[in-house]
């Protein structure tokens, strides 16, 4: 028995009875269940470690076989599976609200079912739960191939995957049980935040331990991102969350930080929320796949460079956009502003990086319809990174803030981007995870493409109209200076958008189901790829 | 030894990368944030502002638990058409003790930073239970279930200290005295109205649910809506003295 797995397990054993004890005595129902989760788990956890060490081969699976890397692959499929059924039940909650919205009758004046603690549950769904696992699998993935070396750790990356899940679990049940911090994106409360930050350092460990001993001279640009994201959501995640809870048996806490500077704080991390987790860890997607797929190289390595340093140094300042108007300090505005619009240029920057990529590969766009997924992706997230910065201009933001245009807005990258950039990741994924020489069908690809891009116009047209509209009538006036509009008219207006936001989300999710079912079968009937007896020469 | 060579020092060294990103992602966050908590004219000077009675404390925590804050923002900014519709613009004072703030992103409903007051206990009381009974438009959802869910009185005592240690200036009184004025502030019968009214000047004293009883949910609720952005008299605040 390794060291790991003595202490895992004597560890899981020993938190399984102190969480039995903390169920009994805790203050309120949701911490009491939520104790009761983290019995099972760790209860499960010491099982599942021991009936592996009886079920293995005495020796560890080697580092290499006849002098190539045995990859690690166990953990990365099950956090791709697990990543598909989490967008799902993300995209399948999205249209649920959006549904609320446009027919308030749904939500049946009942609390676990409300928008209001729906609606965390759907960001944290998508955003944490479905892109969450697609970064750590394409994250341990790229890691391992780029640098040519077995995944660090022997437990440690399954502890990562199923910790991180689990705490994908404690914070969604939390949200229908009305536990919140009540700070956007930031919803899970103290003992959440306490666990999501044990699991957040392992992943940091085993992704630089697989980076330090690399094979190849070179860390791999798609790494950097890799690295930029983790090291950074850690810093955010510590500096946004640091709160004192009532008991430690109950689960309402209060945040250390009030007014104010809360805001700042709050910003500051939801904002690069965005740009470290939708965006750094996303473009390291981008940068492994889209060569990988166009089998070309990247377009050019110093722009990559440049573009790198540039997007975390600028992102960073631009949480006070979020703020504009309000009783944050005008100077603090301005500086978000300003580095807001400077943004738009390493964006870009990548952006272009991206898309030249395809040189001498355009001819692929007709035939490929993954490779058309990753590109299109690409193509939004230039649209969205060019109408951030603009609506971060002040004078726009006046009237875009509180509206739907952000919801817009958010959703042309979510969707557009981060949605179809992980798709493609995915589509590439499953078959080299499982063995496969392709995907099950193209075609169904395709009508995944097809059907989800048409639900992404939808919604974001939808959200651009309602939302230019209600800042309009926010402010309108009669040629007799009275305000024209009452608040109820504006939300009497969005009616229509809201019904065709909803048909533009259920598009989305007809389209993931589509791909589910096709990546089921490529898992269930693809063809086995044999593998090339030839070793190749390793890259320079 | 030209700039791209040099880079390389990046590209092969793996803690050196993880510093150099530390290093980037640190300017911004603290050029930012910390002014914040040393630059005095952060939080504007003002006259009137308190913490929170218990039970305003115990429905600003529904407020928080139900995601209000998701379609109601509490910040009205310094627009024309903002300051006619909703009242004065807010100040950072305003918030000083709110753990978390709850200014909002998104004006699903409208902005509730100046409610208080607007309208009646009883039209709270019926929109919060049905909102589509007094506005037939609303797509806000129904909150029945809160004027049926008592609170715990002898629980508030704790949040009060809690507040108190990340910064709400409670006195020892205060936090002593917290289940009973939680009680005191729902029922103008109640024995300790006075003493709690001597603990916090100018609160309201009423029968927010008009239901007899322990205080409910809909009762805290009501009662922090009520008081939302009462606290500072605009009509004595020093605009001038507060330019920044």
């Amino acid at each position: 028995m390794t060291q790991g797995e003595a202490g895992l397990g004597a560890l899981s054993a020993v938190s399984a009875f102190v969480f039995v004890f903390v169920a009994a005595k805790a203050a309120d129902g949701a911490f009491a269940f939520h104790a009761a989760l983290f019995a099972v788990f760790s209860l499960w956890a010491c099982f599942a470690i021991f009936n592996r060490y009886f079920s293995r081969a005495a020796a560890l699976p080697p580092q290499e076989i006849n002098g190539r890397p045995n990859y690690n692959f166990g953990p990365i499929k099950f956090s791709a599976a697990i990543a598909m059924f989490w967008g799902i039940a993300g995209f399948l909650v999205g249209l649920i609200i959006a549904l609320q919205l446009a027919f308030p009758v749904l939500n049946f004046d009942l609390p676990w079912i409300s928008f209001g603690r729906l609606r965390p549950l759907h960001t944290s769904a998508v955003i944490f739960a479905f892109g969450g696992n697609v970064l750590i699998a394409s994250s341990f993935y790229v890691v391992q191939k780029s640098c040519r070396v077995r995944l660090a750790g022997d437990l440690a990356p399954w502890f990562v995957v199923l910790g991180y899940n689990f705490f994908i679990l404690i914070a969604g049940t939390g949200y229908l049980l009305g536990v919140t911090q009540g700070k956007e994106y930031a919803e899970p409360e103290w003992y959440a935040d306490l666990w999501l930050t044990v699991v957040w350092v392992v992943y940091l460990l085993v992704f630089l331990i697989t980076v330090i001993k690399r094979k190849e001279p070179h860390i791999f640009v798609a790494n950097w991102f890799f690295l930029a994201f983790i090291v950074t959501i850690a810093v955010l995640h510590l500096g946004n969350n640091p709160g004192l809870p009532v008991s430690l048996l109950g689960s309402k806490s209060y945040i250390a930080w009030g007014g104010v500077q809360d805001a700042m704080f709050q910003w500051w991390y939801g904002h690069n929320a965005v740009g470290f987790f939708l965006t750094a860890g996303f473009l390291a997607i981008m940068y492994y796949f889209v060569p990988k797929r166009a089998d070309r190289p990247i377009y050019s390595y110093r722009l990559s460079i440049i573009h790198f340093w540039a997007l975390i140094f600028l992102y960073i300042w631009a949480g006070p956009h979020h703020l504009h108007y309000t009783a944050l300090p005008d100077w603090a505005q301005t500086l978000g502003m300003t580095f807001s619009i400077m943004l738009w240029m390493p964006s870009w920057g990548g952006m272009i990086n991206g898309l030249l990529t395809l040189s001498g590969a355009w001819d692929k766009l007709r035939t490929d319809p993954v490779l058309r997924m990753l590109v299109v992706s690409v193509a939004f997230y230039g649209m969205s990174t060019f109408e951030g910065p603009m609506m971060s201009i002040k004078v726009v933001n006046s009237l875009s803030h509180y509206t739907d245009w952000t919801i817009g807005h958010v959703h042309s990258g979510a969707l557009g981007w981060v949605g179809f950039v992980s798709f493609g990741a995915l589509y590439c994924l499953v078959p080299w995870l499982w063995n496969k020489k392709q995907l099950y069908s193209l075609k169904l690809v395709n009508w995944h493409f097809w059907i989800s891009t048409l639900g992404i116009v939808l919604y974001i047209s939808a959200m651009w109209v309602s939302g230019i509209m209600q800042g309009l009538m926010w402010r309108a006036y009669t040629a007799l200076g009275f305000l024209e509009y009452s608040f109820i008219e504006t939300v009497e207006a969005m009616h229509p958008f809201y019904v065709t936001r909803a048909l533009g989300g259920a598009l989305f999710l007809i389209g993931s189901l589509i791909m589910a079912y096709n990546l089921w079968m490529t898992v269930r009937v693809g063809e086995e790829e044999v593998a090339s007896p030839v070793a190749l020469q390793p890259a320079e | 030894m030209s700039f791209w060579t040099r880079h390389q020092v990046f590209e092969k060294n793996s803690i050196i990368l993880v510093v150099g990103i530390l290093v980037m992602i640190a300017f911004g966050g603290l050029v930012e944030i910390t002014p914040l908590f040393y630059l005095k004219s952060t939080i504007e000077k003002v006259d009137g502002m308190r913490p929170y009675t218990p039970l305003e404390l115990a429905g600003r925590n529904i407020y928080v638990r139900e995601g209000c804050y998701l379609c109601h923002s509490q910040m009205v900014r310094p627009l024309r058409d903002e300051v006619e519709r909703y009242g004065h613009y807010s100040l950072a004072a305003e918030s000083m003790y709110d753990h978390p703030f709850q200014w909002g992103s998104k004006r699903t409903g409208p902005d509730l930073a100046r409610v208080g007051g607007k309208y009646s206990d009883e039209w709270h009381v019926t929109h919060l239970k049905n909102p589509r009974a007094i506005v037939p438009q609303s797509i806000m959802p129904g909150y029945p279930f809160l004027a049926k869910t008592e609170l715990d009185a002898e629980a508030v005592a704790a949040h009060l200290r809690t507040s108190r240690t990340v910064g709400v200036p409670y006195s020892d009184d205060q936090i002593a005295n917290a289940a009973a004025d939680l009680k005191a502030q729902a029922d103008p019968d109640n024995a300790g109205a006075d003493a709690f009214a001597k603990r916090y000047p100018k609160a309201v004293v009423r029968n927010f649910d008009n239901n007899g009883g322990n205080p409910t949910e809909m009762d805290a609720l009501v009662a922090y809506l009520q008081m939302l952005g009462t606290l500072v008299d605009f009509k004595l605040y020093n605009e001038k003295a507060n330019l920044r």
